[in-house]
């Protein structure tokens, strides 16, 4: 597979080099303006040091090829000849600039698929629109949705590099389609990727609220954005982190779990609604019915939510997110990224990957496996290239 | 030439939307999806079965919009697996299948001896793939969880907020959307190793440990700067550690925003022109690390400007000059009012045997040769019990009324 290296690919192509696929990045012989993203090794910017670069290039092969002179274009169209794939992520002028024709090379490999993931997709007035995660997700949806319920803080954008991801993630099985197709047909095709529509598919109720309903969602902390307000489920710890506390008990085993649980931490007499809870225990419990047509068991199910509350406020998130787990709650820790790496349940299943790096003389440890087979795995194979690591091997002769 | 995925059988106990996108995504392309639900508890294990929004305010098992939006395109079957003709059933399916989905909690479907050994014995190059929050091994095999718990866990709802708040998270289960598509690539890659090497195998997905990998460059700056996301200051999501302005801006109206990134100093001095600043001004803010150092006073600055603004005039005065601007599109904005998805076809009309014509999320993606197609609603509960029973496992009507009378259906 051959990528030009673009904004809007690194993430499909690092999924697709995860897979087994033999993946060859090509950049410019100056190397990809993305080798300047930051975070950076040690806060020092450089070419080999953007852990952007690092994360989203690893599993690839890095090729310099200038796609501006004949030559360079040349060897491009060797390096195409071999491949079963071509993704890219260029605009019109890009591809004018560097004489890439995905049709064109279509029509000369009739087996090649080429896949381009834009911002607006190819087929749209807005193809060529300038576009960054941040104004892509303000479009399309995403952004309306998170936030706060105060509005008169900004609406919020999810960190991450999500709107690249999310066009990866619908790009990557429309590519796996497109090889299994290839192989029933010995034909190729042409994949048209548009990071805007993938994001608005990617948004749940902000999207069917208003196809079926006409009815439009508001963004709400740390929860579903919703037509009518619901209860805030965000609760602090002991030493003030966050926890989210799900949907309250209302079974009478769990109501009855709760109150031992308080028991045990000495708060059942402290809780001024620790009487609601026994009514909902002495009546068997509530349904969700009840919550929503009797005043007194809407008033035992915000008791329980209360409760939830305060536990959390009396120990720390993990313990809250284990002890509420093992009795049965869907309630979870709000983690940090890196909180997982020294997880119990992240390490027992192998969750980070270790890539050796000569040039830092240690190991790095990596994110992991999003998927793990039993027969074809998932594996991190190599670091990111530095530039022109590959000119040897890939047969790329300057 | 047919579907791409033409000939491809899955029998689906998916459901909710993590389950139920990938086999939509693949029931899109063409394959066949057998969507397994219960006759007794009326298919209620997923709780968007009749859930809201309503079409017209109509309300039942059959009426669920969210369900109706994520079931597009599959045939749906009731079978009740308490009884062992339904297990048989269902093993008579499997043996004609080419894929098993579930999304239950760990043991479920091995609690009706549907272990992946039995799963192999039934059909030997079956693939199967199991996805929950934590996947089927490790010590929260058995945590309950959906979207908001998933997120939370892996660090997605921590890294979504503004500096001294509470995190703002996710508004929606992006990761029940993404752990349909982290499943659908997981089948995907299953069929095409199978297609290679003739083996089937068993794909193990834990959806907290798929979001975890989308914070990756999060992750490194931990491992190799050892700088946590858990720090003052942080997180601080509308804000870039590349661009300078970066951030969202409050517009003329109730709850009206814009987003506004320059990529460059050059898209800087655009703006700045568009904004008139003083030479100061200009002076000040003239490269990417003085505004970075007073970000607080040039986001003030550029607010003075959009806040009197409609944003959609914001947003094409500064797409017209090359800046990246977006609106904070309300979903009829984005849905009704926005070449970028009509053109697209993004939100297709499907046909519901109850409630009638109505439109549903499309697909990000146009392929040329084998491209989607969604035009068929969910199934009603039990829609194509009789169906399937007919055509794919050879019952007669009296077999399958005798399955019924015996609450096997």
């Amino acid at each position: 597979m051959i990528e030009l290296a673009s904004e809007w690919t690194a993430y499909a192509g690092r999924l697709l080099g995860d897979l087994g696929a033999h993946v060859v990045l090509v950049e410019p012989p100056e190397g990809s303006h993305l080798r300047m993203r930051a975070p950076f090794e040690n806060d020092e910017s450089g070419p080999e040091r953007s852990l952007w670069w690092w994360h989203y290039q690893s599993n690839k092969f890095g090729v310099t090829l200038d796609l501006r002179s004949e030559r360079g274009r040349a060897e491009f169209s060797e390096l195409v000849s071999t491949a079963d794939v071509v993704l890219e992520g260029m605009t019109a002028n890009e591809q004018t600039e560097f004489g890439v024709d995905p049709s064109a090379l279509r029509a000369m490999h009739e087996t090649l698929i080429t896949v381009g993931i834009t911002p607006f997709g190819r087929r749209t007035s807005r193809t060529d629109s300038p576009a960054t995660d941040l104004t892509l997700l303000a479009g399309a949806g995403p952004v309306w949705s998170c936030g706060y319920d105060d509005h008169e803080l900004p609406p919020i954008r999810g960190a991450g590099n999500q709107a690249m991801q999310t066009a990866g993630l619908q790009a990557v099985p429309a590519l796996l389609i497109a090889v299994l197709h290839r192989f029933a047909s010995g034909r190729g095709q042409n994949i048209d990727v548009s990071a805007h529509a993938a994001s608005n598919v990617t948004t749940e109720a902000g999207s069917y609220e208003w196809l079926v309903a006409r009815a439009t969602v508001q963004r709400q902390t740390a929860r579903h954005a919703a037509v009518s307000p619901t209860e805030n489920v965000v609760a602090r710890d002991v030493n003030g982190r966050p926890v989210y506390t799900g949907v309250p008990p209302r079974s009478k085993a769990d109501l009855e779990s709760i109150l031992v649980w308080m028991d045990e931490l000495g708060v059942r007499d402290q809780y001024p609604d620790t009487v609601l809870l026994e009514l909902g225990v002495e009546r068997g419990g509530i349904t969700w019915q009840d919550i929503f047509g009797d005043e007194l068991c809407m008033q035992i199910f915000a008791s329980g939510r209360g409760a939830l509350m305060l536990i959390a406020s009396k120990i720390t998130d993990r313990e809250f997110f284990i002890g509420g787990q093992r009795r049965g709650f869907a309630v979870g820790a709000i983690n940090a990224p890196e909180d997982v790496l020294n997880d119990p349940h992240f390490i027992e299943r192998g969750f980070t990957a270790a890539l050796h790096h000569d040039r830092l003389q240690r190991d790095v440890v990596y994110a992991g496996a999003p998927i793990q087979f039993s027969e074809s795995p998932w594996l991190l194979r190599r670091h990111a290239p530095v530039l022109g690591e590959h000119n040897q091997s890939e047969r790329v002769q300057h | 030439m047919g579907a791409a995925l033409e000939g491809l059988r899955i029998c689906d106990f998916s459901g909710q939307l993590a389950g139920a996108g990938a086999t939509r995504f693949l029931a899109a392309f063409g394959a066949q999806v057998i969507r397994i639900e219960d006759p007794v508890r009326k298919g209620s294990w997923d709780i968007l079965r009749g859930n809201s929004p309503w079409k017209d305010d109509r309300r039942g098992i059959d009426f669920g919009g969210a369900f109706n939006n994520h079931n597009v395109e599959k045939l749906g079957i009731t079978v009740n697996m308490r009884e062992s003709q339904g297990i048989a059933l269902v093993e008579d399916l499997i043996r004609v299948s080419d894929v098993v989905t579930e999304n239950f909690a760990a043991g479920v479907l091995s609690g009706w001896g549907l272990t992946f050994e039995r799963l192999r014995e039934l059909k030997a190059d079956i693939i199967y793939v199991s996805n929950c929050g934590f996947g089927h091994r490790g010590p929260y095999r058995s945590f309950k969880t959906w979207g908001p718990i998933v997120q939370a866990v892996c660090g997605l709802t921590f890294t979504s907020g503004l500096p001294d708040q509470l995190p703002a998270g996710w508004g929606y289960s992006y990761m029940d959307h993404h752990g349909g598509n982290f499943m659908a690539t997981a089948i995907l890659a299953a069929l095409i190793h199978r297609q290679r090497t003739g083996h089937g195998q068993w794909v193990d997905l834990g959806c907290t440990e798929a979001g975890a990998t989308l914070l990756g460059p999060a992750i490194l700056d931990y491992t190799v700067n050892g700088r946590p996301s858990r720090r003052d200051g942080s997180p601080d999501s509308n804000h870039s550690l590349d661009m300078a302005p970066h951030a969202i801006y409050r517009c003329e109206g109730d709850d009206e925003w814009v987003a506004i990134a320059c990529r460059s100093d050059q898209e800087w001095a655009s703006l700045a022109e568009v904004l008139s600043l003083a030479e100061q001004d200009l002076d000040r803010f003239r490269t990417l690390p003085l505004r970075f150092e007073q970000q607080p006073e040039l986001d003030t600055m550029i607010e003075a400007w959009t806040r009197n603004r409609n944003k959609f005039s914001v947003q094409s005065t500064l797409l017209a000059i090359g800046i990246p601007a977006a609106a904070v599109q309300k979903p009829a904005e984005r849905i009704d009012h926005d070449l970028g998805t009509s053109e697209w076809g993004l939100w297709p009309e499907v046909t519901h045997s109850a409630m009638g014509t109505v439109r549903v999320d499309g697909i990000g993606v146009h392929l040329s040769e084998t491209d989607w197609a969604i035009g068929r609603g969910a199934p009603c509960l039990g829609e194509h019990t009789r169906q399937v029973l007919r055509e794919i496992l050879h019952k007669s009507d009296q077999e399958i009324d005798a399955l019924e009378a015996a609450g096997v259906l």
